[in-house]
């Protein structure tokens, strides 16, 4: 039997017991991987083991997927109305609101995430995206088409099947319920893997899921290593469909694998590297504050950061002085103090990742303008905000997705050229304009190539409103009712009622 | 200097002539390839080189991708509004309606489908697509969400950018408005190859293109082969999102030459073994002549061709026996004969896997109920072929045959039909007969296929989606569903006033 985790917290924020079932979640039940492998799930605040989770394999991919097929033709699927779906995804955001304390704290210990940040913005939207699709369980319509009196001819919006679903450690619960509830609410069924750095939300919902009655098989959770588990799904010949969130390199493994499996359809949302354009006419004070969300949110660690930040010359010293000063206000440190806003970077593995860009910055010659190092501990997992100024185009920290509180400051002039300097990137997720001039503001945002423009703001993302990648920041849309489009299957009907043919 | 076909026609269903440059067609203008070589343009017919016509290779991939995006960000895409875009399309559409002629008689002497089906369908529906798109480019919406009344949140439907576009040599014409229509009509910039074996329609289409309007740059055209414009075309790091209709091997290449370079979008039409699945209550006589269209409409030459004829036992006999007789009464001859019904197979390489499939029939134990031979002795004709007595595993009950072989299957059980009926990697499409409302409707909302047809077969419309589930392929042509092959979503959300 796989075992269960139990955890008492004790901190300034937090200090009630959570427990969490540490099972593979297959079939309605936790059960342990075929291997009877584990895996250790690290506090990054502090590099020491929270606790061991059942390790997935390629078994047991198949084995969840068969589940999920049995329950597409049987419990789940056109089988149950979308109005009965969409009950139990409300029963599910109820729960979920019934415990939202400990989920928040959960996740806040397994990613690094200030407890306050997670318990105030992230369980919430997290719920609310899955009340929100919900509610769309039974408005999936098809159309009917006029061709003549004849004939009917209309489509059905049908679930796909089982889909498979890959979901990174950035922000876990928030990918988990943007995945499963757009997917479920269409009549899909579910094989997901969360990250095997973050597994602790999902398998704390799983209970949950458990607990709100959906039919066993409809929604697996089978936690493993990219290589294994993550290959296994998006390889596989039963599943018929595959969304993935993570890096662009991996992006294109899945993408490549669907084709070389059975062509299973697939949505990306990869990396990026977001400009972040702010004007002369600006509200100063504003920007800066957007400009900090915008970066130094999650610790950097968000595929849409505005890591590149282009400020146009008539403000650019007292933006400069009122963005370092702002950014030295965020306090880092442990995730349930009383006051942190910044946590630890997700791994080790991840911090030297970044250390490593913030020091090809150096060498390439940029001026480290704040922070560029380790907070606290030389082996720990914390980095100081860091701003970076002097760089030219070229440099690693300006084209690459860095993926850590390291922010980039370029002054620019000219309205075209700046135009030109954001889109010359091969990302195109997000960007953002700080201008009070309707007219600019509108210019600029519909001439950047991003998926997403915000305009005298940042990070601003909600359920209704799609999301998604231009160019290699991804294929296909999240949130809203485009996300639906990417779980149905559409079917052309055409019912002969007084055709005859010679 | 790019070369000119001239051809006289004078036979008995058409009688004209053509004349029109054979270049490649590159922002606005005709070139011949950058190797200065051509490729042979063959009559199925005869089997006899009909022209020469230029070939492109990757270099001009480049050359037209630069051109094309050059005309996005000029020209074309959001610089030309909706109804500019629409009001070409209608021009172009109107032309091709003059040249109706000319292009059904084109596509006959390329392709060797009949000239009255290239009238009557090919031509007619192409025209149609090109009309209903021009409808669509003045109302690509996009949305606007409510979030609360300090921000304004919406979304643009973009164009792409430039895309690739790669078409078959079943439908030549037919598929390249497939292809035109929704991408220009939603403002993005086209690169398309049309198949080695069937140029001459899309490029006859170019010179109209041309007139019609459209600044040089926006359409592009390149005939070329698979392995070098295709290949440039979907590992192209410049084009934004690929189209492709072909066989599901070459899709697999599409997809992941697309994940491998830049991540481009992709949509895909392959192939399929689609069932038609006939019951005891149904209307035999008609059930027969729409199966008959079913399998050996363009020869056979179709994606979604019904060429698995499940028929229930009560009316098995009764079916075979019209089925048989109707398909004799199928002629088979030169696409310019105005009784023809049937022509040659498109190419010999088609012609020899065809008959391959027939000798694995006969080899695997089937029976030959009719035909399974070669048609006459000039040109890839084949005769309109039954088989029967066949078991599921039998390769021509498995693999996608394109020709004209048709599998007829007797089955007892409802269910166990349509379990049989999905048994297979593809789902582009399926027929049911019945006179019954539930069964009929019943059924057919269970078969796992794209699109699926009550007592007909093969009906499609410009404004009804048409694609494939399972290995039959990825994304919706036709129909509103089509815009979202080619439009980018971007989200703008506007801050009135929150305060940070």
């Amino acid at each position: 039997m796989p075992a269960t985790f139990s955890h008492h917290f004790d901190t300034p924020l937090y200090n009630e017991k959570a427990t969490i079932q540490t099972g593979l979640f297959i079939n309605g039940v936790f059960v342990d991987g075929l291997n009877h492998s584990t895996i250790d799930v690290i506090n990054p605040s502090t590099g020491k083991t929270i606790t061991q989770v059942s390790e997935g394999t390629a078994k047991d991919v198949d084995r969840a997927v068969e589940a999920a097929r049995n329950a597409f033709n049987t419990s789940w699927g056109l089988k149950v109305p979308g109005a009965t779906r969409g009950q139990f995804l409300y029963k599910l955001a109820t729960l979920m609101e019934e415990s939202l304390d400990e989920i928040a704290a959960i996740e806040s210990l397994d990613n690094g995430t200030a407890f306050g940040v997670v318990k105030g913005w992230v369980v919430p939207f997290s719920i609310g995206l899955i009340r929100y699709y919900a509610g769309w369980a039974d408005k999936i319509s098809g159309q009917v088409i006029e061709t003549d009196e004849g004939r009917l001819t209309y489509t059905r919006h049908e679930p796909i099947g089982v889909v498979g679903q890959i979901i990174p450690w950035n922000a876990p619960l928030l990918m988990f319920a943007m995945k499963i509830a757009p997917a479920l609410a269409a009549g899909n069924t579910i094989v997901i893997k969360p990250s095997e750095l973050t597994p602790l939300s999902a398998l704390r919902v799983c209970s949950l899921v458990q607990e709100a009655g959906f039919p066993p098989g409809v929604l697996n959770v089978v936690v493993g290593y990219g290589n294994t588990v993550g290959s296994a799904i998006s390889s596989h010949m039963d599943i018929d469909k595959i969304a993935f969130t993570g890096s662009t390199l991996t992006g294109r493994k899945v993408m490549e694998a669907a084709s070389k499996s059975n062509l299973k359809n697939i949505t990306l949302e990869l990396g990026g590297k977001s400009p972040n354009i702010i004007f002369n006419d600006a509200d100063v004070d504003q920007a800066v504050n957007w400009a900090c969300h915008g970066i130094f949110f999650a610790q950097g660690q968000i595929c849409f950061a505005g890591s590149r930040i282009y400020v146009q010359s008539g403000i650019y010293d007292e933006f400069l002085a009122k963005f370092t000063a702002r950014s030295k206000m965020h306090k880092i440190g442990d995730p349930f103090g009383a006051d942190s806003y910044q946590g630890p970077q997700i791994s080790s593995t991840q911090t030297e990742r970044v250390m490593g860009y913030i020091k090809s910055g150096v060498d390439q010659g940029a001026k480290v303008h704040l922070g560029g190092q380790r907070h606290g501990e030389q082996n720990g997992n914390f980095i100081t905000p860091t701003i970076f100024t002097n760089t030219t185009p070229d440099m690693k920290i300006v084209q690459e997705e860095i993926f850590g509180p390291v922010s980039v400051v370029i002054k620019f002039e000219d309205q075209q050229d700046v135009i030109q300097q954001a889109n010359d990137t091969i990302y195109g997720l997000a960007a953002a304009v700080f201008t009070q001039n309707i007219t600019q503001a509108f210019e600029v945002g519909h001439a950047l190539k991003a998926g997403t423009v915000w305009v005298n703001c940042y990070n601003e993302v909600s359920a209704a409103v799609p999301f998604g990648g231009f160019k290699q920041s991804g294929i296909g849309r999240e949130y809203g009712s485009y996300a639906l489009e990417h779980y149905v299957n559409v079917k052309a009907m055409h019912i002969n009622i007084g055709h005859k043919m010679e | 200097m790019a070369s000119v076909f001239t051809h006289e026609f004078n036979t008995p269903a058409y009688k004209g002539k053509t004349s029109f440059n054979t270049g490649l067609y590159i922002d606005g203008k005709f070139v011949e390839g950058s190797d200065k070589t051509t490729i042979d343009v063959v009559n199925p017919a005869t089997g006899k080189i009909v022209t020469k016509v230029a070939e492109a290779t990757a270099k001009d991939v480049d050359i037209a991708v630069a051109a094309a995006h050059k005309a996005f960000e000029t020209t074309w895409g959001l610089n030309m509004g909706g109804a500019g875009r629409s009001k070409l399309l209608g021009k172009l559409a109107q032309l091709m309606e003059e040249h109706q002629q000319e292009l059904a008689a084109l596509e006959a002497l390329d392709n060797g489908k009949t000239f009255t089906w290239a009238m009557d369908l090919d031509t007619t529906f192409a025209i149609d697509t090109i009309r209903y798109y021009a409808g669509w480019a003045d109302k690509i919406h996009g949305q606007v969400q409510e979030t609360d009344e300090k921000k304004l949140s919406y979304t643009r439907h973009e164009p792409i950018g430039v895309v690739g576009q790669i078409i078959p040599w079943n439908f030549p014409l037919l598929m390249m408005s497939w292809k035109l229509g929704p991408a220009l009509a939603t403002g993005n910039c086209i690169v398309m190859k049309p198949s080695e074996f069937t140029p001459l329609t899309a490029i006859r289409m170019c010179e109209l293109i041309h007139e019609a309007g459209f600044p040089p740059g926006t359409f592009n055209l390149l005939t070329g082969y698979g392995h070098t414009v295709g290949a440039a075309i979907s590992g192209h790091m410049k084009i934004d999102k690929v189209a492709f209709t072909g066989s599901t091997l070459v899709g697999r290449k599409i997809m992941e030459a697309a994940a491998k370079s830049n991540l481009k979008d992709i949509t895909l039409e392959l192939g399929g073994k689609s069932p038609n699945i006939i019951f005891d209550d149904a209307d035999v006589d008609q059930a027969v002549n729409w199966a008959a269209h079913g399998i050996y409409w363009n020869h056979g030459q179709a994606c979604c061709a019904g060429s698995r004829i499940f028929v229930q036992s009560g009316i098995y006999d009764d079916f075979l026996a019209k089925f048989t007789e109707k398909t004799r009464s199928l002629k088979v001859g030169d696409p310019f004969d105005v009784d023809s019904y049937q022509g040659p197979q498109v190419s010999k390489i088609q012609y020899d896997r065809i008959m391959d499939y027939i000798q694995s029939g006969k080899d695997q134990g089937a029976t030959v109920h009719l035909g399974g031979d070669r048609n006459g002795t000039e040109g890839f004709y084949i005769n309109p072929t039954i088989f029967t007595d066949t078991t599921p595993d039998m390769k021509i009950v498995q693999e996608e045959i394109f020709g004209p072989v048709g599998v007829v299957i007797k089955f007892e059980d409802e269910e166990d039909v349509i379990r049989q009926a999905n048994d297979t990697v593809f789902g582009l499409a399926a027929a049911v007969f019945s006179q019954n409302i539930n069964r009929a409707l019943n059924t057919a909302h269970r078969l796992k296929a794209g699109t699926a047809w009550v007592n007909c077969v093969n009906q499609l419309h410009s404004n009804v989606p048409f694609g494939g589930f399972k290995q039959s392929g990825i994304g919706r042509e036709l129909g509103e569903y089509a815009l979202h092959n080619y439009t980018a979503i971007k989200s703008v959300q506007v801050n009135l006033g929150h305060v940070m």
